[in-house]
């Protein structure tokens, strides 16, 4: 009754293909779409956009360049905060090394360098599967890590060891730095979501989404049936890393403005993008923005309620954090390992039905 | 002999001992994955849980009372008296059974015949949790464990290598009874597979689990079995490194350590997994000895990982893995 399929005939393959085929879908899509763009930026603060918003969908661009490489195409990665690293350092060489250029093409040159890291530590791959490929990722986050905390040229010699962002306009407007506000730093960041999405939807359902799929469900098969794995298996750590390498300069430029590789890229970022992935669900664009949603909403309302409602201290509180996180991962993947994606068809299913249910 | 080699030397035997700490983490590992076929990614949480457990009884902490206090306003914090290790060591053990049953009922069992990649990811969401539970139970500040075993340089390696080389070494003392230790588990372990009628259940199980049902072999128990003594292992693990460093936080990050020490032994080898860590051990030390003034210091980060992911590029199987068969 409240969602409906029936009623909605097409005439053509062009309309029959296209993303959301549903109506309700569609029109629920440009809502937001709508909301995001014009209403949002009437209404945003800096508390929520720098507690809420922005991480929100910068990890959501992580979320989902993991979900194509865990959930589409079957690659277990344990190296993503490296990756997100990389991007964060390309982006600051390219500022530093060529101030005029703008600040889009920087991010996105940083996404083409960590698109290659990707693949260089994606060719073990081609060999390993399963756990010991998450070795081999592993490998890639500690030396990457240290790499850039010991080589002095990453961070152009500064003494601290950190690395800043200067400030960079967009039309004019600043968007990194110190003088960018929460409009600015927003509506970046919801551009090359909004871009980034639309990307990862349309290479999933297309040919090379399908040889992912192919390679995930069993790769012997994949290839007697002609998926050449040598591409597929690439192909998915390129085009993941692209996407965790635009989330890792955006965290770096517009987000934290000033970033040390090991604090900030920590292995436990790379296992907070992985749950991420796990509790929206694997192999589901719709997932990636779930499971981002919960993760980072999540800890923000139990630190709201334990410590501002309750009193308590606050490490306890993080604690208590931590293992929350633990055992929701094991409840999802007990009652649903499918996620919240999957939480979501269900309630579409019973929506379709109320209030008549048989 | 020349200095070079001397130090070298040095930093073999360094490595060897510290081999011996990374291989008793990678048993408790061989033998869960031996026996239920998971990777149990949350064996490193579970040393420091063992370990965090161990110093709360010893020091008579009350459990979750930083919890308690800030739910009802008391100022709980101690017991009042101290109990003697050899009463808390056993004390422990019982906690890691029980904590093996639990694991078994609310988690293993709902999760049979999943994906081992499902299973991987269930038991990092075990470690999260086992680490909050850890911190909220017994606090999170370093603790200092000491459980009797003795400490300091080794006088007796020193006299001898001082005799022979006009140089003495630096080890451990500490470290040569862990080597003795994890000798005596690897010994216990083997005979208790080999020689006792649960040990041959549990072999049964980690050839062929349905077999094994048909036969009549309870996975359920077996399956608490093995936790149970991959609790036990963690618990030696954890003494051990908590001797050394202080019960804290990064004892967990040892469980990453011993992944590449698997990848080298491969994943199904009790053996293998000693060895693995015998050769990450002294690697890692000689080669930060070597390197380091050439790429800079601690190499130890990550020297495990490459070496792991160039081997596998070679011999996926490992040292002593079984042959990976394939078929669609």
């Amino acid at each position: 009754m409240l969602y409906r399929e029936a009623g909605d005939f097409k005439t053509s393959y062009v309309a029959d293909n296209q993303t959301f085929p549903i109506k309700f879908d569609r029109y629920g899509y440009y809502f937001l779409l709508g909301f995001a763009f014009l209403v949002m930026p009437l209404i945003i603060n800096d508390y929520w956009a720098n507690s809420i918003v922005v991480p929100f969908l910068i990890y959501t661009i992580a979320a989902l360049g993991l979900n194509i490489l865990i959930g589409y195409c079957g690659q277990l990665s344990l190296g993503t905060g490296a990756f997100m690293a990389v991007g964060a350092y390309g982006s600051y060489k390219l500022m530093t090394a060529f101030p005029e250029l703008n600040i889009i093409f920087v991010i996105i040159i940083a996404g083409f360098i960590t698109a290659g890291v990707g693949v260089l530590f994606g060719l073990p791959s081609l060999r390993i599967k399963g756990f010991y490929l998450a070795v081999a990722t592993l490998a890639a986050q500690f030396f990457l890590i240290w790499l850039f905390t010991r080589t002095a040229w990453f961070y152009n010699y500064s003494p601290t060891g950190m690395i800043s962002a200067p400030t960079r306009e967009v039309f004019g407007v600043p968007v990194t730095g110190p003088r960018a506000s929460a409009v600015s730093m927003y509506m970046i960041c919801l551009c090359f979501l909004v871009v980034t999405a639309w990307l990862a939807r349309n290479l999933t359902r297309g040919s090379l989404g399908r040889q992912w799929m192919a390679i995930r469900d069993m790769d012997i098969a994949a290839e007697i049936i002609g998926v050449n794995p040598l591409m597929a298996k690439l192909t998915a750590f390129a085009v993941s890393s692209f996407f965790v390498g635009i989330s890792g300069a955006l965290l770096f430029t517009v987000y934290l403005g000033a970033a040390e590789a090991g604090e900030a890229f920590g292995i436990d970022k790379s296992f907070l993008v992985l749950f991420m992935v796990i509790i929206g669900g694997l192999g589901s664009i719709f997932g990636a923005f779930a499971g981002a949603f919960f993760l980072i909403v999540g800890p923000v309302l139990l630190k709201l309620l334990l410590v501002n409602g309750l009193g308590w201290p606050t490490d306890l509180a993080a604690h208590l954090e931590i293992m929350i996180i633990g055992a929701l991962i094991l409840v999802f993947l007990i009652a649903e390992p499918h996620g919240i994606a999957a939480l979501w068809r269900t309630i579409k299913e019973k929506l379709r039905l109320w209030p008549f249910p048989y | 002999m020349p200095d070079t080699l001397l130090f070298a030397m040095e930093a073999t035997l360094n490595g060897l001992t510290a081999g011996v700490m990374y291989a008793l983490v990678a048993l408790g590992f061989v033998l869960i994955f031996k026996a239920s076929g998971i990777f149990n990614f949350a064996q490193g949480v579970m040393a420091l849980f063992a370990a965090l457990t161990l110093v709360g009884f010893q020091s008579g902490q009350i459990p979750f009372s930083h919890l308690i206090n800030a739910m009802f306003g008391t100022r709980l914090h101690h017991f009042g008296w101290n109990m003697p290790t050899l009463l808390a060591i056993p004390a422990t053990v019982l906690v890691m059974i029980l904590l093996a049953v639990l694991v078994e009922r609310f988690i293993l069992k709902h999760l049979v015949n999943q994906e081992p990649i499902i299973l991987f990811m269930a038991t990092i969401g075990l470690a999260y949790f086992l680490e909050g539970v850890g911190d909220i139970m017994w606090g999170a500040e370093v603790k200092a464990l000491d459980v009797g075993l003795p400490k300091g340089m080794s006088g007796a390696v020193d006299d001898v290598t001082f005799a022979w080389f006009g140089y003495g070494f630096y080890i451990d003392r500490l470290e040569i009874w862990a080597a003795g230790i994890a000798a005596l588990l690897v010994a216990a372990l083997t005979v208790f597979s080999q020689y006792t009628k649960q040990g041959r259940a549990l072999r049964a199980v980690a050839d062929d689990h349905q077999a094994a049902l048909s036969v009549g072999i309870s996975l359920r128990f077996i399956w608490v079995l093995t936790w149970s003594i991959a609790g036990i292992v963690a618990l030696v693990a954890g003494i051990m490194w908590g001797s050394k460093s202080g019960v804290q936080f990064s004892l967990s990050l040892i469980a990453l350590k011993a992944l590449p020490v698997l990848i080298l032994g491969g994943f199904t080898s009790i053996p293998g997994a000693i060895i693995g860590g015998l050769i990450i051990g002294v690697g890692e030390k000689l080669f930060d000895f070597f390197m380091s003034p050439i790429i800079g210091g601690a190499t130890e980060n990550w020297f495990a990982y490459m070496l792991a992911l160039v081997f596998l590029l070679f011999r996926p199987q490992g040292l002593f893995g079984e042959r990976i068969i394939e078929r669609v």
